[in-house]
């Protein structure tokens, strides 16, 4: 996979798929896991699980690696004069959507930009101050009859931007949140192709974390695993961003700590990227960790959850960037710390401090 | 049949898809003010065969002339301006970050989550901003200001980059059905008009065609160009907004305009620097009715073009500006329609077949 790292990834992130709406992006990685997986197979609500059997004698424990695939975007909510008006999928601040490359995908996908319409056409303000999204719109350069026949209210909106590669192996884009967090899994899957592993494996690429938590407050349910690792993006030093929760761009994993992680996960973590040293760094999270971990973790009868994180400047613009060492640092810290896992694994993981 | 001087209107000008090629290659390149470089060579390679004589002058303004046949021929500067607005790096920080000023008109609130290309190398770049994560709802009521985004090089960027080097938006020239979508159509249309234009050059005039730098930040090229030519007359061709948008207002009517997308060449009768030439705008509107070819009058109010300097070189120069309609000027893309651009390629060809000794030798009148 190492050579196909950067396409596969690259693939993933102008494939469409936002919250509710994962068809598209579940069907590249489908094809990616398929080699890589003993069982596949789709949640009712679209999550897609991986099964790589472990081989232990007798019953396997369950580790679940939970990764949400889809992406914040934006929605068509109507269509005056051959443009369209739009409202918000996830958490999108409307400051940077004027000038934005999307897709309409309409009847067909539409290419266009987002606009702000001068200020004569506002609303009074004060003039220069920031533009409401209900006030932005959408052209796609056609005319209002052939926008008619292709677009209605309620087609979905995609950032377009297509991704850059930077210096220092960064690669900069729309939805690496949380695509890179899916590759860095399939990267795990593809070291473990080679390794020993008593526990059985579980990938999930999970559905609609940006809007509702769907995907992982079910899939686990189907799943019931021993412990989940969950894998998103944490917030990298940047500008604007140099406060305690930014960990080192580039520097190395996150390592999530507070009230959605259980503590002797996070330690086993600790220990082995020390091991191996990979760089790492605590991830703090003192009330919640923002992550699918916020429903894994109260599943059924509880799951104990690690949350590990790729440090991400930029989080939901269209221009969000990692470092792809991260990336592969977080794959091989997963794959290391799985194969290492014996079926009386589970006791250590306690609360005997 | 006796002998004579044939005077020759030439084929009239189309856009298809060697001109599109052209305006992709235009409006691709960077050439922010007083950094035309990659522009100025586009346009030498473009007309190098065609003009009869091509100079780069002392700002970097491209003159070329192309002379007509027979006597009395008028003496017709056409300016388009090759420079677009964009971005200076002006100080280097740590980890890859850069701050940037902007160069010409644009609009802050256009910049976060922006890619953008640096330098001569055209270097990858991205104008990010802070997670809304972390931003309070109270906070994202004002805008990012300038002073606080950052062009975003990757952490391993060495010395390729330095204050001083120029940026632009990284938007790549599309078409979207009827339309353009690029950036710098404001003026790279103007430049590509102005190609068209030498290679079909009508033979009842000389043909002045000033490339000029510098209009973004105050019409510096055209005027010092205006006075190398000391031409008769002179229009200058750019990219006027078309605001032809809906209002916020459902039961209000936008009024204001400026002009219309798909209404043809906006012709200026006033904008905030030039009164235009009654004679000039009479020829232009008198061959549009004649010939077919739609246009519009930019409703009259503020802007401006070259023409506000040209006007008012030597002891005067009449003037007049027509435009192609664009939504969207400076910012990361314009969009323009392909019909606009033709049926200004074809107006501005048979007016200027059209320009006579008498056109000028009257009173300046309505």
């Amino acid at each position: 996979m190492n050579d196909e790292f950067l396409p596969f990834l690259k693939k993933m992130l102008t494939a469409p798929g936002l919250s509710g709406f994962e068809g598209p992006i579940r069907a590249i990685i489908q094809e990616a896991w398929e080699p890589l997986t003993d069982e596949l197979s789709v949640s009712k609500i679209g999550s897609l699980h991986g099964l790589k059997k472990g081989s232990a004698d007798g019953p396997h424990p369950r580790v679940l690696i939970s990764t949400h695939m889809d992406a914040i975007g934006m929605m068509v909510t109507g269509i005056e004069g051959g443009l369209m008006h739009i409202t918000g999928i996830g958490g999108i601040d409307h400051r940077i959507l004027p000038g934005q490359p999307v897709v309409v995908h309409g009847r067909e996908d539409l290419p266009g930009v987002v606009v702000q319409p001068p200020a004569h056409l506002l609303p009074d303000s004060d003039g220069d101050g920031p533009v409401e999204m209900k006030y932005l719109l959408v052209d796609v350069g056609l005319r209002p009859a052939d926008v008619a026949e292709k677009v209605r209210t309620g087609d979905l909106v995609s950032y377009g931007q297509a991704p850059m590669e930077l210096t220092g192996d960064a690669i900069s884009g729309h939805t690496l949140d949380n695509r890179v967090s899916v590759a860095a899994a399939t990267l795990c899957l593809e070291m473990l192709q080679n390794r020993r592993h008593d526990w059985d494996v579980w990938t999930v690429a999970s559905v609609q974390e940006e809007e509702t938590l769907g995907g992982a407050l079910t899939s686990p349910f189907d799943i019931r695993p021993d412990i989940a690792i969950i894998v998103d993006v944490c917030f990298a030093k940047g500008p604007g961003a140099n406060d305690w929760q930014n960990l080192p761009f580039g520097g190395g994993v996150g390592l999530g700590w507070g009230p959605n992680i259980h503590p002797a996960l996070h330690k086993a973590f600790e220990k082995k990227a020390k091991e191996l040293e990979i760089p790492a760094n605590r991830d703090l999270m003192p009330k919640m960790s923002g992550t699918d971990a916020m429903a894994v973790q109260i599943v059924a009868e509880g799951i104990p959850c690690m949350v590990l994180g790729i440090p991400l400047r930029y989080m939901h613009t269209p221009v969000e960037t990692v470092s792809m060492k991260d990336v592969r640092r977080v794959g091989r810290l997963m794959a290391e710390f799985i194969a290492d896992l014996t079926p009386d694994s589970m006791e250590k993981i306690n609360w005997e401090e | 049949m006796t002998k004579k001087l044939e005077v020759s209107a030439g084929k009239s000008p189309e856009i298809g898809s060697s001109q599109l090629e052209l305006l992709e290659k235009l409006c691709n390149a960077m050439g922010v003010s007083g950094d035309e470089h990659e522009v100025r060579q586009i346009v030498l390679e473009e007309i190098k065969l065609i003009a009869d004589d091509v100079k780069v002058d002392a700002l970097g303004n491209v003159l070329a002339t192309k002379f007509g046949r027979g006597e009395d021929r008028v003496r017709v500067m056409l300016d388009a301006h090759m420079d677009e607005v964009g971005f200076m790096i002006v100080k280097k920080h740590e980890d890859g970050l850069f701050q940037f000023e902007t160069v010409g008109g644009i609009d802050e609130r256009q910049l976060p989550g922006k890619a953008v290309l640096v330098g001569r190398d055209h270097l990858p770049g991205v104008i990010g901003a802070k997670p809304i994560h972390m931003t309070t709802a109270s906070e994202r009521k004002n805008k990012i200001p300038l002073s606080e985004l950052r062009i975003d090089l990757g952490p391993e960027i060495g010395d390729e980059v330095q204050q001083g080097d120029w940026a632009t938006f990284a938007t790549q020239f599309e078409i979207l059905g009827p339309s353009i979508k690029a950036k710098a159509l404001d003026d790279r249309l103007g430049v590509a008009t102005l190609i068209e234009l030498l290679k079909h050059a009508p033979e009842n005039i000389d043909l002045l065609a000033s490339f000029s730098v510098q209009e973004e930040v105050g019409l510096r090229g055209a005027r010092v160009a205006a006075y190398t030519f000391e031409p008769d007359m002179a229009i200058a061709v750019d990219s006027t907004p078309a605001y032809d948008l809906p209002t916020w207002d459902v039961d209000g009517e936008n009024t204001l305009y400026n002009t219309l997308l798909d209404a043809g060449p906006a012709i200026y009768a006033m904008d905030g620097a030039t009164i235009g030439d009654p004679r000039l705008v009479n020829l232009l509107v008198d061959t549009s009715e004649e010939e077919g070819i739609p246009c519009q009058i930019r409703q009259p109010g503020g802007g401006g073009t070259d023409a506000g300097a040209i006007h008012k070189v030597r002891t005067g120069i009449p003037s007049v500006s027509v435009s192609i309609p664009g939504r969207y000027a400076h910012t990361a893309a314009g969009l323009a329609r392909i019909s606009d651009w033709e049926n200004t390629l074809r107006l501005l060809h048979a007016a200027l077949c059209r320009v006579a000794p008498d056109l000028l030798a009257g009173e300046r009148r309505d």
